[in-house]
Protein backbone atom coordinates (compact mmCIF):
# COMPACT_ATOMS: atom_id res chain seq x y z
CA UNK A 1 0.00 0.00 0.00
CA UNK A 2 1.64 3.47 -1.17
CA UNK A 3 -0.23 6.70 -0.03
CA UNK A 4 1.21 8.65 -3.41
CA UNK A 5 2.37 6.57 -6.20
CA UNK A 6 3.48 8.81 -9.47
CA UNK A 7 3.33 6.79 -12.75
CA UNK A 8 5.25 7.15 -15.85
CA UNK A 9 4.34 10.96 -15.89
CA UNK A 10 5.64 13.24 -18.72
CA UNK A 11 4.87 16.44 -18.96
CA UNK A 12 6.32 19.30 -22.03
CA UNK A 13 6.23 23.01 -21.89
CA UNK A 14 6.64 25.09 -23.92
CA UNK A 15 7.56 22.02 -26.54
CA UNK A 16 10.42 21.32 -23.98
CA UNK A 17 10.17 18.23 -22.43
CA UNK A 18 10.01 18.96 -18.35
CA UNK A 19 9.52 15.38 -17.27
CA UNK A 20 10.15 11.99 -19.26
CA UNK A 21 8.36 9.27 -17.48
CA UNK A 22 8.45 10.13 -13.41
CA UNK A 23 8.12 7.10 -11.13
CA UNK A 24 8.12 7.99 -7.13
CA UNK A 25 6.00 5.99 -4.49
CA UNK A 26 5.74 7.25 -0.77
CA UNK A 27 4.56 5.18 1.87
CA UNK A 28 2.36 5.71 5.07
CA UNK A 29 5.58 6.40 7.70
CA UNK A 30 8.11 7.68 5.34
CA UNK A 31 9.74 10.87 4.05
CA UNK A 32 11.06 10.62 0.52
CA UNK A 33 13.62 13.47 -0.25
CA UNK A 34 13.56 15.16 -3.78
CA UNK A 35 16.93 15.99 -4.75
CA UNK A 36 18.17 17.24 -8.16
CA UNK A 37 19.11 20.39 -9.80
CA UNK A 38 17.37 23.69 -10.78
CA UNK A 39 15.43 23.00 -13.71
CA UNK A 40 15.50 19.35 -12.99
CA UNK A 41 11.37 19.32 -12.95
CA UNK A 42 11.07 18.66 -9.23
CA UNK A 43 8.54 22.11 -8.52
CA UNK A 44 6.69 21.06 -11.87
CA UNK A 45 6.28 17.33 -10.38
CA UNK A 46 4.99 19.05 -6.97
CA UNK A 47 2.94 21.12 -9.25
CA UNK A 48 1.25 18.02 -11.14
CA UNK A 49 0.90 16.08 -7.71
CA UNK A 50 -1.30 19.63 -6.21
CA UNK A 51 -3.12 19.89 -9.82
CA UNK A 52 -1.78 22.48 -10.69
CA UNK A 53 -0.50 21.50 -13.72
CA UNK A 54 -1.95 18.21 -15.87
CA UNK A 55 0.55 15.50 -16.94
CA UNK A 56 0.55 14.99 -20.71
CA UNK A 57 0.91 10.90 -20.10
CA UNK A 58 1.18 8.84 -17.09
CA UNK A 59 -0.84 8.87 -13.66
CA UNK A 60 -0.62 9.58 -10.34
CA UNK A 61 -2.54 8.20 -7.73
CA UNK A 62 -3.23 9.26 -3.75
CA UNK A 63 -4.34 6.00 -2.23
CA UNK A 64 -5.87 3.94 -4.66
CA UNK A 65 -8.13 7.29 -6.38
CA UNK A 66 -6.53 8.91 -9.17
CA UNK A 67 -5.86 11.98 -8.63
CA UNK A 68 -7.67 13.50 -11.52
CA UNK A 69 -11.11 11.72 -10.71
CA UNK A 70 -10.24 13.05 -6.66
CA UNK A 71 -13.12 15.68 -6.08
CA UNK A 72 -11.31 19.19 -5.14
CA UNK A 73 -12.20 18.84 -1.36
CA UNK A 74 -11.73 15.29 -0.87
CA UNK A 75 -8.23 15.87 -2.34
CA UNK A 76 -7.33 18.74 0.36
CA UNK A 77 -8.40 16.28 3.29
CA UNK A 78 -6.20 13.86 2.02
CA UNK A 79 -2.96 15.91 0.43
CA UNK A 80 -1.80 19.22 2.31
CA UNK A 81 1.27 20.92 0.97
CA UNK A 82 3.94 23.55 2.34
CA UNK A 83 5.14 25.97 0.10
CA UNK A 84 8.79 27.71 0.50
CA UNK A 85 6.92 30.59 2.13
CA UNK A 86 3.97 32.32 2.06
CA UNK A 87 3.16 35.92 1.83
CA UNK A 88 0.41 37.03 3.73
CA UNK A 89 -1.00 40.47 2.74
CA UNK A 90 -3.61 40.95 5.50
CA UNK A 91 -2.89 40.90 9.62
CA UNK A 92 -4.16 37.04 10.61
CA UNK A 93 -3.19 35.65 13.85
CA UNK A 94 -0.73 32.45 13.94
CA UNK A 95 -3.77 30.73 15.38
CA UNK A 96 -6.36 31.35 12.59
CA UNK A 97 -3.66 30.77 10.20
CA UNK A 98 -3.76 27.16 11.24
CA UNK A 99 -7.53 27.19 11.60
CA UNK A 100 -7.23 27.89 7.53
CA UNK A 101 -6.18 24.01 7.30
CA UNK A 102 -9.77 22.74 8.54
CA UNK A 103 -11.33 25.06 5.09
CA UNK A 104 -11.71 21.69 3.35
CA UNK A 105 -13.81 20.32 6.39
CA UNK A 106 -16.20 23.08 7.27
CA UNK A 107 -19.50 25.11 5.01
CA UNK A 108 -18.16 27.78 2.96
CA UNK A 109 -18.92 30.43 5.87
CA UNK A 110 -19.05 28.13 8.52
CA UNK A 111 -17.45 29.14 11.55
CA UNK A 112 -14.87 27.05 13.16
CA UNK A 113 -16.05 23.96 15.43
CA UNK A 114 -14.92 22.23 18.17
CA UNK A 115 -13.19 19.69 16.39
CA UNK A 116 -11.43 22.22 14.36
CA UNK A 117 -10.20 24.03 17.31
CA UNK A 118 -9.36 21.07 18.83
CA UNK A 119 -6.80 19.94 15.86
CA UNK A 120 -5.71 23.25 15.07
CA UNK A 121 -4.78 23.90 18.97
CA UNK A 122 -2.61 20.49 18.78
CA UNK A 123 -0.50 21.20 15.68
CA UNK A 124 0.54 24.32 17.34
CA UNK A 125 1.33 22.56 20.00
CA UNK A 126 3.33 19.73 18.14
CA UNK A 127 5.24 22.41 16.48
CA UNK A 128 6.10 24.43 19.46
CA UNK A 129 4.48 27.42 18.96
CA UNK A 130 0.97 27.05 20.86
CA UNK A 131 2.47 30.36 22.58
CA UNK A 132 2.39 32.36 19.09
CA UNK A 133 -1.29 31.18 18.91
CA UNK A 134 -2.57 34.80 19.43
CA UNK A 135 0.04 37.34 17.64
CA UNK A 136 -0.02 38.46 13.97
CA UNK A 137 1.62 36.58 11.57
CA UNK A 138 3.20 39.15 10.19
CA UNK A 139 4.87 40.08 13.65
CA UNK A 140 6.59 36.64 13.99
CA UNK A 141 9.93 35.34 12.58
CA UNK A 142 10.67 33.82 9.22
CA UNK A 143 11.08 30.92 10.78
CA UNK A 144 7.85 30.73 13.29
CA UNK A 145 5.90 31.53 10.52
CA UNK A 146 7.25 28.17 8.50
CA UNK A 147 6.41 26.82 11.66
CA UNK A 148 2.86 27.87 11.15
CA UNK A 149 2.43 27.11 7.90
CA UNK A 150 3.58 23.37 8.77
CA UNK A 151 1.22 23.24 11.68
CA UNK A 152 -1.40 24.55 9.06
CA UNK A 153 -0.73 21.50 6.89
CA UNK A 154 -0.81 19.37 9.82
CA UNK A 155 -4.47 20.83 10.92
CA UNK A 156 -5.48 19.88 7.67
CA UNK A 157 -5.13 16.23 8.54
CA UNK A 158 -3.90 14.90 5.85
CA UNK A 159 -2.20 11.47 4.65
CA UNK A 160 0.10 12.99 2.15
CA UNK A 161 2.15 16.01 2.78
CA UNK A 162 4.06 17.76 0.22
CA UNK A 163 6.95 20.27 1.01
CA UNK A 164 8.56 22.61 -1.11
CA UNK A 165 12.13 23.34 -0.37
CA UNK A 166 10.58 24.19 3.11
CA UNK A 167 13.13 25.26 5.13
CA UNK A 168 15.02 27.58 1.99
CA UNK A 169 14.96 30.75 3.52
CA UNK A 170 15.64 29.38 7.32
CA UNK A 171 18.50 29.75 10.01
CA UNK A 172 20.53 25.87 10.45
CA UNK A 173 17.93 26.07 14.24
CA UNK A 174 14.95 26.65 12.43
CA UNK A 175 15.58 24.26 9.43
CA UNK A 176 16.24 21.04 12.19
CA UNK A 177 13.03 22.58 13.88
CA UNK A 178 11.07 22.26 10.59
CA UNK A 179 12.40 19.19 9.51
CA UNK A 180 12.13 17.11 12.91
CA UNK A 181 8.25 18.16 12.45
CA UNK A 182 7.82 16.48 9.21
CA UNK A 183 9.84 13.33 10.92
CA UNK A 184 7.65 13.51 14.04
CA UNK A 185 4.51 13.87 10.82
CA UNK A 186 5.52 10.97 9.15
CA UNK A 187 6.00 8.62 12.41
CA UNK A 188 2.36 9.17 13.17
CA UNK A 189 1.71 7.45 9.79
CA UNK A 190 1.97 10.00 7.18
CA UNK A 191 3.18 9.76 3.73
CA UNK A 192 5.62 12.79 3.69
CA UNK A 193 7.59 14.36 0.04
CA UNK A 194 10.20 16.95 0.84
CA UNK A 195 11.78 18.89 -2.17
CA UNK A 196 15.23 20.04 -1.07
CA UNK A 197 18.38 21.38 -1.93
CA UNK A 198 20.34 20.66 1.41
CA UNK A 199 21.79 17.01 0.79
CA UNK A 200 23.33 16.94 4.69
CA UNK A 201 20.35 17.80 5.98
CA UNK A 202 18.04 15.63 3.49
CA UNK A 203 20.49 12.70 4.16
CA UNK A 204 20.20 12.71 7.61
CA UNK A 205 16.28 13.43 8.22
CA UNK A 206 14.78 11.17 4.73
CA UNK A 207 14.11 7.84 5.03
CA UNK A 208 14.95 7.45 0.80
CA UNK A 209 15.70 10.10 -1.59
CA UNK A 210 15.07 9.77 -5.10
CA UNK A 211 17.20 12.02 -7.64
CA UNK A 212 16.08 13.55 -10.23
CA UNK A 213 18.01 14.91 -13.20
CA UNK A 214 16.58 16.13 -17.15
CA UNK A 215 13.02 14.94 -15.74
CA UNK A 216 14.16 11.67 -15.21
CA UNK A 217 14.83 9.80 -11.80
CA UNK A 218 18.65 9.01 -12.25
CA UNK A 219 18.65 6.94 -9.22
CA UNK A 220 16.68 6.58 -5.96
CA UNK A 221 16.73 4.81 -2.82
CA UNK A 222 18.68 4.55 0.61
CA UNK A 223 20.73 8.00 1.00
CA UNK A 224 23.88 6.34 1.07
CA UNK A 225 22.90 4.37 -2.22
CA UNK A 226 21.82 7.90 -4.07
CA UNK A 227 24.71 10.24 -2.61
CA UNK A 228 27.59 8.68 -4.42
CA UNK A 229 30.14 10.61 -6.61
CA UNK A 230 28.88 9.28 -9.92
CA UNK A 231 25.27 10.68 -9.08
CA UNK A 232 26.39 13.73 -7.90
CA UNK A 233 28.46 14.29 -11.23
CA UNK A 234 25.46 13.16 -13.44
CA UNK A 235 22.58 14.87 -11.47
CA UNK A 236 24.47 18.05 -10.38
CA UNK A 237 27.38 18.27 -12.41
CA UNK A 238 30.00 18.68 -9.54
CA UNK A 239 32.62 16.52 -8.41
CA UNK A 240 32.06 15.65 -4.71
CA UNK A 241 33.42 13.25 -2.37
CA UNK A 242 31.29 11.42 -0.01
CA UNK A 243 32.01 10.44 3.52
CA UNK A 244 30.53 8.87 6.15
CA UNK A 245 28.92 11.50 8.63
CA UNK A 246 29.36 10.28 12.52
CA UNK A 247 25.90 8.49 12.46
CA UNK A 248 26.92 7.15 9.00
CA UNK A 249 24.30 9.19 7.03
CA UNK A 250 26.69 9.87 3.85
CA UNK A 251 28.06 13.55 3.64
CA UNK A 252 28.61 15.07 0.51
CA UNK A 253 32.04 17.35 0.41
CA UNK A 254 32.44 19.30 -2.64
CA UNK A 255 35.88 19.56 -4.36
CA UNK A 256 36.75 23.15 -5.10
CA UNK A 257 38.89 23.94 -7.63
CA UNK B 1 -6.42 30.36 20.73
CA UNK B 2 -8.83 33.24 20.05
CA UNK B 3 -11.19 32.01 17.33
CA UNK B 4 -14.18 33.97 16.12
CA UNK B 5 -17.20 32.43 17.87
CA UNK B 6 -20.94 33.26 17.16
CA UNK B 7 -20.66 35.38 20.33
CA UNK B 8 -18.03 37.50 18.67
CA UNK B 9 -19.65 37.67 15.70
CA UNK B 10 -23.06 38.22 17.14
CA UNK B 11 -21.85 41.04 19.45
CA UNK B 12 -19.78 42.86 16.47
CA UNK B 13 -22.77 43.46 14.12
CA UNK B 14 -24.91 44.28 17.26
CA UNK B 15 -22.68 47.20 18.31
CA UNK B 16 -22.56 48.29 14.42
CA UNK B 17 -25.53 48.31 14.32
CA UNK B 18 -26.53 50.49 17.18
CA UNK B 19 -23.42 52.89 15.58
CA UNK B 20 -25.32 52.73 12.11
CA UNK B 21 -28.63 53.50 14.32
CA UNK B 22 -26.59 56.47 15.72
CA UNK B 23 -25.78 58.07 12.62
CA UNK B 24 -29.00 57.34 11.05
CA UNK B 25 -30.30 59.64 13.79
CA UNK B 26 -27.93 61.75 13.76
CA UNK B 27 -28.24 62.54 9.85
CA UNK B 28 -32.31 62.31 9.67
CA UNK B 29 -32.16 65.49 12.76
CA UNK B 30 -29.24 67.87 11.76
CA UNK B 31 -29.72 70.31 8.93
CA UNK B 32 -30.79 73.46 8.17
CA UNK B 33 -33.55 73.21 10.95
CA UNK B 34 -32.49 70.76 13.86
CA UNK B 35 -34.28 68.32 15.33
CA UNK B 36 -34.05 66.51 18.74
CA UNK B 37 -33.96 62.67 18.25
CA UNK B 38 -37.27 62.90 19.70
CA UNK B 39 -38.43 64.65 17.24
CA UNK B 40 -37.28 62.69 14.59
CA UNK B 41 -38.15 59.41 16.37
CA UNK B 42 -41.48 60.15 16.19
CA UNK B 43 -41.54 61.45 12.71
CA UNK B 44 -40.38 57.61 11.69
CA UNK B 45 -43.07 56.28 13.25
CA UNK B 46 -46.45 58.44 11.70
CA UNK B 47 -46.51 59.91 14.96
CA UNK B 48 -45.88 63.73 13.85
CA UNK B 49 -48.56 64.56 12.03
CA UNK B 50 -48.75 66.93 9.33
CA UNK B 51 -46.12 69.27 10.78
CA UNK B 52 -42.92 70.30 8.69
CA UNK B 53 -40.56 67.60 10.72
CA UNK B 54 -42.55 65.18 9.33
CA UNK B 55 -41.99 66.67 6.00
CA UNK B 56 -38.20 67.37 6.58
CA UNK B 57 -37.33 63.61 7.94
CA UNK B 58 -39.81 61.31 5.79
CA UNK B 59 -39.41 63.77 2.35
CA UNK B 60 -36.55 64.81 2.56
CA UNK B 61 -33.84 63.79 4.65
CA UNK B 62 -34.83 59.96 4.85
CA UNK B 63 -34.40 59.70 0.97
CA UNK B 64 -30.75 61.24 0.97
CA UNK B 65 -29.79 59.21 4.24
CA UNK B 66 -31.03 56.05 3.17
CA UNK B 67 -29.22 56.66 -0.18
CA UNK B 68 -25.60 57.23 1.89
CA UNK B 69 -26.15 54.28 3.76
CA UNK B 70 -26.22 51.79 1.08
CA UNK B 71 -23.21 53.51 -0.88
CA UNK B 72 -21.74 53.37 1.84
CA UNK B 73 -22.30 49.76 2.55
CA UNK B 74 -21.82 48.46 -1.29
CA UNK B 75 -18.26 50.67 -1.28
CA UNK B 76 -17.00 48.82 2.06
CA UNK B 77 -17.57 45.42 1.41
CA UNK B 78 -16.58 46.39 -2.49
CA UNK B 79 -13.18 47.34 -0.78
CA UNK B 80 -13.08 44.34 1.50
CA UNK B 81 -14.04 42.06 -1.74
CA UNK B 82 -11.44 43.48 -4.26
CA UNK B 83 -9.12 43.56 -1.55
CA UNK B 84 -9.63 40.15 -0.89
CA UNK B 85 -9.84 38.79 -4.50
CA UNK B 86 -6.36 40.66 -5.54
CA UNK B 87 -4.46 39.88 -1.91
CA UNK B 88 -3.99 43.30 -2.16
CA UNK B 89 -4.27 45.69 0.98
CA UNK B 90 -4.41 48.73 -1.00
CA UNK B 91 -6.84 47.61 -3.97
CA UNK B 92 -10.55 50.30 -3.03
CA UNK B 93 -14.21 49.57 -5.09
CA UNK B 94 -12.33 51.69 -7.96
CA UNK B 95 -9.01 50.15 -8.92
CA UNK B 96 -10.06 47.62 -11.89
CA UNK B 97 -11.85 50.24 -14.26
CA UNK B 98 -15.35 49.75 -13.04
CA UNK B 99 -15.98 53.02 -11.69
CA UNK B 100 -14.02 54.95 -15.04
CA UNK B 101 -16.42 53.09 -17.12
CA UNK B 102 -19.63 54.42 -14.66
CA UNK B 103 -17.78 57.89 -14.38
CA UNK B 104 -17.30 57.88 -18.44
CA UNK B 105 -21.18 56.60 -18.59
CA UNK B 106 -22.52 59.42 -16.41
CA UNK B 107 -19.98 62.33 -17.67
CA UNK B 108 -21.09 61.66 -21.75
CA UNK B 109 -25.22 61.45 -19.88
CA UNK B 110 -24.10 65.42 -18.47
CA UNK B 111 -22.92 66.27 -21.34
CA UNK B 112 -25.07 65.26 -24.16
CA UNK B 113 -28.06 64.37 -21.82
CA UNK B 114 -29.74 67.88 -22.86
CA UNK B 115 -28.83 67.72 -25.80
CA UNK B 116 -30.49 64.69 -26.49
CA UNK B 117 -33.77 65.74 -24.35
CA UNK B 118 -32.83 64.14 -21.12
CA UNK B 119 -32.96 65.07 -17.72
CA UNK B 120 -30.39 64.67 -14.97
CA UNK B 121 -32.74 61.39 -13.93
CA UNK B 122 -31.01 59.82 -17.03
CA UNK B 123 -27.36 59.87 -15.46
CA UNK B 124 -27.28 57.16 -13.17
CA UNK B 125 -28.75 54.26 -16.03
CA UNK B 126 -26.11 55.86 -18.00
CA UNK B 127 -23.16 55.58 -15.52
CA UNK B 128 -24.70 51.95 -14.77
CA UNK B 129 -24.26 51.05 -18.69
CA UNK B 130 -20.64 52.36 -18.72
CA UNK B 131 -20.17 50.58 -15.46
CA UNK B 132 -21.05 46.66 -17.00
CA UNK B 133 -19.41 48.02 -20.15
CA UNK B 134 -15.91 48.64 -18.19
CA UNK B 135 -16.85 45.43 -16.61
CA UNK B 136 -17.51 42.94 -19.74
CA UNK B 137 -14.21 44.42 -21.39
CA UNK B 138 -12.78 43.88 -17.79
CA UNK B 139 -13.42 40.06 -17.83
CA UNK B 140 -13.02 39.75 -21.78
CA UNK B 141 -9.22 40.73 -21.27
CA UNK B 142 -8.43 39.49 -18.28
CA UNK B 143 -10.32 36.68 -18.17
CA UNK B 144 -9.67 35.20 -21.59
CA UNK B 145 -6.89 33.42 -20.35
CA UNK B 146 -7.87 29.96 -18.62
CA UNK B 147 -7.05 31.50 -15.57
CA UNK B 148 -7.72 34.92 -13.84
CA UNK B 149 -4.29 36.59 -12.99
CA UNK B 150 -4.82 39.13 -9.70
CA UNK B 151 -1.21 41.21 -11.76
CA UNK B 152 -3.34 40.97 -15.11
CA UNK B 153 -6.58 42.21 -13.43
CA UNK B 154 -5.00 44.95 -11.37
CA UNK B 155 -3.10 46.12 -15.07
CA UNK B 156 -6.41 46.31 -17.31
CA UNK B 157 -7.86 47.81 -14.23
CA UNK B 158 -6.00 50.60 -14.22
CA UNK B 159 -5.82 50.61 -17.86
CA UNK B 160 -9.78 51.27 -18.52
CA UNK B 161 -9.26 53.60 -15.72
CA UNK B 162 -6.72 55.93 -17.39
CA UNK B 163 -8.48 55.43 -20.81
CA UNK B 164 -11.66 56.49 -19.40
CA UNK B 165 -9.99 59.12 -17.68
CA UNK B 166 -8.72 60.33 -20.66
CA UNK B 167 -12.29 60.51 -22.20
CA UNK B 168 -13.94 62.39 -19.47
CA UNK B 169 -11.16 65.14 -19.73
CA UNK B 170 -11.96 65.42 -23.38
CA UNK B 171 -15.32 65.41 -22.88
CA UNK B 172 -15.40 68.01 -20.01
CA UNK B 173 -12.96 70.52 -22.09
CA UNK B 174 -15.53 70.57 -24.61
CA UNK B 175 -18.42 70.77 -22.08
CA UNK B 176 -19.89 74.16 -21.88
CA UNK B 177 -19.51 76.07 -18.27
CA UNK B 178 -22.71 74.52 -16.50
CA UNK B 179 -22.15 71.25 -17.83
CA UNK B 180 -18.66 71.14 -17.03
CA UNK B 181 -19.66 72.41 -13.68
CA UNK B 182 -22.26 69.43 -12.85
CA UNK B 183 -19.24 66.82 -14.21
CA UNK B 184 -16.84 68.33 -11.85
CA UNK B 185 -19.01 68.03 -8.65
CA UNK B 186 -20.17 64.64 -9.89
CA UNK B 187 -16.88 63.44 -10.30
CA UNK B 188 -15.73 64.29 -6.65
CA UNK B 189 -19.26 62.67 -5.54
CA UNK B 190 -22.15 63.65 -3.93
CA UNK B 191 -25.86 62.68 -2.72
CA UNK B 192 -27.85 65.45 -3.53
CA UNK B 193 -29.67 63.94 -6.10
CA UNK B 194 -30.96 61.36 -4.11
CA UNK B 195 -34.39 59.86 -4.58
CA UNK B 196 -35.88 56.70 -2.88
CA UNK B 197 -35.95 54.65 -6.10
CA UNK B 198 -32.28 54.78 -6.29
CA UNK B 199 -31.97 53.35 -3.08
CA UNK B 200 -33.99 50.46 -3.76
CA UNK B 201 -31.78 50.36 -7.09
CA UNK B 202 -28.37 50.39 -4.89
CA UNK B 203 -30.03 47.97 -1.66
CA UNK B 204 -30.63 45.53 -4.91
CA UNK B 205 -26.83 45.55 -5.98
CA UNK B 206 -25.89 45.90 -2.32
CA UNK B 207 -27.71 42.23 -1.73
CA UNK B 208 -26.22 40.76 -4.44
CA UNK B 209 -22.91 41.81 -3.54
CA UNK B 210 -23.41 40.03 -0.32
CA UNK B 211 -25.56 36.87 -1.47
CA UNK B 212 -22.13 36.56 -3.63
CA UNK B 213 -19.37 36.99 -0.84
CA UNK B 214 -20.65 35.89 2.20
CA UNK B 215 -20.32 32.51 1.14
CA UNK B 216 -17.02 33.05 0.11
CA UNK B 217 -16.14 34.11 3.14
CA UNK B 218 -14.37 31.42 4.10
CA UNK B 219 -12.52 30.79 0.93
CA UNK B 220 -11.29 34.54 1.49
CA UNK B 221 -9.73 33.91 4.21
CA UNK B 222 -7.69 31.06 2.55
CA UNK B 223 -7.22 33.16 -0.26
CA UNK B 224 -5.12 35.07 1.87
CA UNK B 225 -2.05 32.43 1.66
CA UNK B 226 -2.16 32.63 -1.94
CA UNK B 227 -3.86 31.26 -4.65
CA UNK B 228 -2.45 27.87 -5.28
CA UNK B 229 -2.21 27.73 -1.50
CA UNK B 230 -6.02 27.81 -1.47
CA UNK B 231 -6.77 25.64 -3.97
CA UNK B 232 -5.13 22.77 -2.32
CA UNK B 233 -7.21 23.55 1.11
CA UNK B 234 -10.28 23.00 -1.56
CA UNK B 235 -11.36 26.11 -2.46
CA UNK B 236 -12.38 26.86 -6.38
CA UNK B 237 -10.25 30.13 -6.39
CA UNK B 238 -11.17 30.45 -10.31
CA UNK B 239 -15.15 30.20 -9.50
CA UNK B 240 -14.60 32.41 -6.25
CA UNK B 241 -13.10 35.37 -8.77
CA UNK B 242 -15.25 35.22 -11.36
CA UNK B 243 -18.86 35.26 -8.72
CA UNK B 244 -16.73 38.11 -7.16
CA UNK B 245 -15.62 39.83 -9.44
CA UNK B 246 -19.01 40.20 -11.83
CA UNK B 247 -20.57 40.68 -8.23
CA UNK B 248 -18.50 43.05 -6.75
CA UNK B 249 -17.94 44.99 -10.13
CA UNK B 250 -21.99 45.82 -10.72
CA UNK B 251 -22.36 46.63 -6.81
CA UNK B 252 -19.73 49.35 -7.40
CA UNK B 253 -21.26 50.54 -10.75
CA UNK B 254 -24.91 50.77 -9.10
CA UNK B 255 -23.28 52.67 -6.35
CA UNK B 256 -21.39 55.00 -8.73
CA UNK B 257 -24.08 55.13 -11.26
CA UNK B 258 -26.07 57.16 -7.92
CA UNK B 259 -23.55 58.81 -6.33
CA UNK B 260 -20.37 60.05 -8.58
CA UNK B 261 -16.94 58.64 -7.27
CA UNK B 262 -17.20 59.01 -3.71
CA UNK B 263 -13.30 58.10 -2.28
CA UNK B 264 -11.81 57.02 0.44
CA UNK B 265 -14.41 54.85 2.01
CA UNK B 266 -13.93 51.94 0.54
CA UNK B 267 -10.25 51.83 1.33
CA UNK B 268 -10.41 52.95 4.74
CA UNK B 269 -13.37 51.72 6.33
CA UNK B 270 -12.31 48.15 5.60
CA UNK B 271 -8.62 48.80 6.88
CA UNK B 272 -10.40 50.39 10.16
CA UNK B 273 -12.14 47.55 10.83
CA UNK B 274 -8.76 45.07 10.70
CA UNK B 275 -7.10 47.10 12.37
CA UNK B 276 -10.35 46.80 15.24
CA UNK B 277 -11.90 43.52 14.43
CA UNK B 278 -9.50 41.72 12.47
CA UNK B 279 -8.99 40.18 8.89
CA UNK B 280 -11.30 37.31 9.21
CA UNK B 281 -13.85 37.72 6.30
CA UNK B 282 -16.75 36.09 7.87
CA UNK B 283 -17.26 39.07 10.55
CA UNK B 284 -15.16 41.41 7.76
CA UNK B 285 -17.43 41.07 5.56
CA UNK B 286 -20.55 42.32 7.21
CA UNK B 287 -19.15 44.07 9.45
CA UNK B 288 -18.04 46.10 6.19
CA UNK B 289 -21.53 47.04 5.28
CA UNK B 290 -22.75 48.44 8.68
CA UNK B 291 -19.41 50.81 9.21
CA UNK B 292 -19.47 51.80 5.38
CA UNK B 293 -22.72 52.87 5.96
CA UNK B 294 -22.18 54.89 9.59
CA UNK B 295 -18.97 55.98 8.22
CA UNK B 296 -20.88 57.50 4.71
CA UNK B 297 -23.66 58.78 6.68
CA UNK B 298 -22.31 60.56 8.87
CA UNK B 299 -19.49 62.78 6.20
CA UNK B 300 -22.74 63.26 4.23
CA UNK B 301 -24.51 64.78 7.10
CA UNK B 302 -21.50 66.65 7.74
CA UNK B 303 -21.42 67.29 4.15
CA UNK B 304 -25.02 69.01 4.36
CA UNK B 305 -24.10 71.50 7.12
CA UNK B 306 -20.27 72.18 7.70
CA UNK B 307 -21.11 75.24 5.21
CA UNK B 308 -23.89 77.30 6.16
CA UNK B 309 -25.60 78.46 2.34
CA UNK B 310 -24.37 75.24 -0.25
CA UNK B 311 -23.37 72.08 0.40
CA UNK B 312 -19.94 70.26 0.29
CA UNK B 313 -19.18 67.58 -1.89
CA UNK B 314 -19.23 64.82 0.30
CA UNK B 315 -16.64 62.78 -1.82
CA UNK B 316 -13.93 65.86 0.05
CA UNK B 317 -15.41 65.36 3.30
CA UNK B 318 -14.78 60.94 3.44
CA UNK B 319 -11.16 62.02 3.14
CA UNK B 320 -11.40 65.02 5.90
CA UNK B 321 -13.02 63.13 8.25
CA UNK B 322 -11.27 59.60 7.33
CA UNK B 323 -7.67 60.30 6.57
CA UNK B 324 -6.88 61.43 10.37
CA UNK B 325 -9.16 58.93 12.26
CA UNK B 326 -7.07 56.30 10.14
CA UNK B 327 -3.64 57.28 10.93
CA UNK B 328 -4.95 57.65 14.27
CA UNK B 329 -5.59 54.28 14.86
CA UNK B 330 -2.87 52.98 12.32
CA UNK B 331 -0.62 54.89 15.21
CA UNK B 332 -1.98 53.26 18.01
CA UNK B 333 -1.85 49.65 15.83
CA UNK B 334 1.89 50.19 15.47
CA UNK B 335 2.47 50.61 19.11
CA UNK B 336 1.06 47.37 20.10
CA UNK B 337 -2.02 48.91 21.75
CA UNK B 338 -4.78 47.32 19.62
CA UNK B 339 -4.47 43.81 17.85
Amino acid sequence: MTELRVEGVSLRLGGQPILRGVDLAVRPGEVLGLLGCNGAGKTTLLRIVTRVLAADSGRVWVGDTPLERMPRRELARRLAVVPQETHMPFPFRVGEVVLMGRTPYGGAFALDTPEDRRRAETALTKLGIAHLADRSILDVSGGERQLATVARALAQDPDVLLFDEPTAFLDLRHRVEVLGAVRELAASGRAALVVSHDLGLAARFCDRLALLAEGRVLASGAPAEVLTPANLRAGFGIEADVVPGPDGAPLVVPRVG
Amino acid sequence: MTVLSVRTLLLTLAALSVLLAAAVVFGLGVGSSGLSPGEVWDALRGQAGDGAAADIVLRIRLPRVLLAALVGAALAVAGVSFQALLRNPLADPYILGVSGGAALGGVAMLSFGAALGLGYSAVPPAAFAGAVAATSLLYALAGGRARFSATHLLLTGVVLNAFASALIVFLASVAGFTEGASIFLWLIGSLSGARVELAGWVGGFLALGLAASLPLARGLNALALGEESAEQLGVDVERAKRVLLVATSFMVGAAVSVSGLIGFVGLIVPHLLRLVIGPDHRLLLPAAGLAGAAFLVVCDTLARVVLESRELPVGAVTALVGGPLFLFLLRRHTLGVTR
